[in-house]
């Protein structure tokens, strides 16, 4: 079983972000890029499978700064092969990453492509979908665990209000993942560094790079609080003393 | 000539969920804009009648047994032909587990733009933007509303469920649907997760913690705090997902919605996908030690302190009144 998981690199959150001159893209200049949070869980994910149920895992993705550290770090975790796709420039959509994968994918022939339900700065939908469209493969989101039985998936789909569907779902499949059957293992430096020397990155060329459908942005902003909490100060026993009197206030002490 | 204006309805157990109506809401707004019909989208098992408060021109109701519960691949099967016949001028779908399934699906397939993560519309004239969050809410784009045709993804806290909801029952037109081949997705069960724990949202006082309180231990400090005021300790989503509580505890989008007397988020940073079940908080105080959380313009107090440190200083202090 061939599990493929195309990862996206994403501003890390924490940082401070900013708004390039044209006002209408981030400055990707000093930005930090992370892996976006739910790819990780697809990794957990498809190494979780490949423990129980036998898998060759393939992580893959975009040539950006942290792609290494990245694929390396997987490759720590327990996946067989890394791929970084090159050409793909700084800025590009999903439309445009699901085109160049696209190719990759039909070479692979996967079972299982598993990527997060969706990334932070997604803004010409997910990854996922478009991908599967264009493989003629089936698509399933929000999902939160699976397993393997007799050939076909098992999985808990997540709906509002925590209700969850328990699913059956016939391979090949992308799914999106919500969250991992339990959260992503703990990877020390030294095993990425490890990894570093025993592992290798391939490198795929990209050829097309369809940009067409991307939406026009005609303004890109951080927003300003129209209302803004009002903020209690002082030592922390005058913080809890006047957070008391609010809750004293609310009739809850 | 692409035209209408679609909602993909979406409804659960027998209900058509609130999500619908702000779709419909947005809808509305966009129809009477552009000049352009509202169709409402239902598809599912006898269930007609739960059209009958949609405020659309017109619903088309697919009927099959296999539509009695949501399979992406039977949903797509049946919508693919219906909009490759009657191509929207714009088809909103919920940006969740039902509407993320099938919107980029379709429009992967037509070939039509998407517009993920939608919070708004706003016209100037003839003029109509679309405005998305992205970046955990950190981020608001603008951009020409894509044209001949469109397929979003709407997030709640614009539009109003009440402004979704008409009082005359709409046109119903039922499409038959002969059978549905290709559906590699089957329900088994719903599982209630943690059935009989506390239900958070009847609590009057929620202690909520996020990723900020960084270990697991200081949970204690968390419950000593909920136990003091009568309340329950609830958490964000990473911490749900580490396992430091159950998933009964989940508030936001894919967890519970909340309406306590006061939220205290601990370390929250306020991502859209939490924060918007959390607005019918009378009182939400954010304790959080970066002063741009977007948690702050939810919060009505704010406290930038480590989560620790207040939750002790708390403690203590309710311990010795
Ligand atoms: C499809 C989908 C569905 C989702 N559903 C949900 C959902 O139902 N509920 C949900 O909550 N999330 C949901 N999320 C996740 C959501 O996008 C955010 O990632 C999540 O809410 C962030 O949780 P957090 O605020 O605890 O963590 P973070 O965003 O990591 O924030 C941690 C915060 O703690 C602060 N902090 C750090 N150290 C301290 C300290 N010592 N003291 C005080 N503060 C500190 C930081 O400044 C930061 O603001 C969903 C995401 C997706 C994609
Ligand atoms: N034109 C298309 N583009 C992308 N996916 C398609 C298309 N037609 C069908 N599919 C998907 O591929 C699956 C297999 O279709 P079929 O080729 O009919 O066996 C269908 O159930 C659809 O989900």
């Amino acid at each position: 079983m061939k599990i493929v998981v195309p990862v996206k690199l994403i501003p890390d959150l924490v940082e401070e972000l900013s708004i390039d001159p044209s006002g209408t893209a981030l400055d990707m200049t000093w930005m930090r890029l992370v892996i976006n949070e739910l790819d990780h869980h697809a990794i957990e994910q498809a190494i979780l499978l490949k423990e129980k149920f036998g898998a060759e895992v393939i992580v893959m993705a975009p040539d950006l700064e942290g792609a290494d550290d990245v694929l390396f770090t997987a490759a720590a975790a327990g996946a067989d092969r890394l791929i970084r796709i090159i050409g793909l420039g700084e800025s590009f959509n999903n439309h445009t990453l699901a085109a160049v994968c696209q190719p990759i994918m039909v070479d692979i022939n996967p079972d299982m492509i598993l990527t997060g339900v969706q990334a932070t700065d997604d803004l010409d939908g997910q990854l996922g979908p478009i991908l599967a469209e264009r493989l003629k493969m089936h698509y399933i989101g929000y999902i939160a665990g699976m397993s393997l039985e007799n050939g076909s998936l098992i999985l808990n789909k997540e709906f509002p209000g925590g209700l969850v569907a328990k699913m059956k779902v016939e391979l090949p499949v992308v799914v999106g993942i919500q969250a991992a059957e339990s959260p992503p293992r703990y990877i020390a430096y030294s095993r990425v560094r490890q990894a570093r020397n025993s592992a290798e990155i391939e490198d795929i060329q990209t050829t097309e790079l369809d940009t067409n459908l991307s939406p026009a942005i005609t303004r890109m902003f951080q927003p300003e609080a129209e209302e803004r909490a009002q903020i209690l100060s002082g030592s922390l026993d005058e913080i809890s003393d006047q957070m008391i009197k609010i809750l004293k206030e609310a009739g809850v002490v | 000539m692409p035209s209408g204006i679609y909602v993909l309805i979406e409804h659960q157990q027998g209900a058509v969920e609130d999500i619908s109506y702000v779709m419909l809401a947005a809808g509305n707004m966009l129809a009477k804009q552009t000049g352009e019909e509202i169709i409402a989208l239902l598809l599912g098992n006898k269930i007609k009648e739960m059209a009958g408060d949609l405020k659309a021109d017109q619903v088309i109701y697919f009927d099959h047994p296999d539509l009695e519960d949501f399979s992406p691949d039977a949903y797509l099967e049946v919508l693919a032909p219906y909009i490759e016949a009657h191509p929207p001028k714009a088809f909103i779908g919920g940006h969740t587990s039902v509407g993320m399934d099938i919107v980029c699906g379709l429009a992967s397939r037509f070939g039509f733009p998407i517009i993920s993560q939608c919070q708004k519309f706003k016209t100037e004239g003839e003029t109509i933007r679309f405005v998305s969050q992205i970046c955990g809410g950190k981020i608001i784009v603008e951009g020409l509303l894509p044209e001949p045709s469109v397929m979003i993804s709407l997030v709640p806290g614009s539009y109003k469920v009440e402004q979704g909801k008409g009082d005359v029952s709409p046109d119903i037109e039922t499409v038959e649907v002969a059978e549905i081949l290709n559906n590699r997705m089957k329900l088994i069960e719903y599982v209630e997760l943690d059935a009989g724990d506390v239900d958070i949202s009847k609590e009057e006082v929620l202690v909520a913690v996020g990723r900020g309180l960084q270990n697991p231990n200081d949970l204690e400090l968390a419950q000593e705090l909920a136990g003091a005021l009568g309340g329950s300790v609830c958490g964000s989503r990473p911490v749900i997902d580490q396992g430091w509580l159950p998933a009964s505890r989940l508030v936001g989008k894919s967890g519970k919605s909340v309406s306590p007397k006061v939220y205290l988020a601990f370390g929250i940073s306020g991502a859209p996908e939490h924060t918007q079940a959390i607005t019918e908080s009378d009182i939400i105080i954010a304790i959080n030690t970066d002063p741009n959380a977007p948690i702050f313009e939810f919060a009505k107090y704010g406290v930038e302190e480590d989560a620790v440190d207040i939750l002790t200083a708390l403690n203590d202090h309710i311990t010795q009144n």
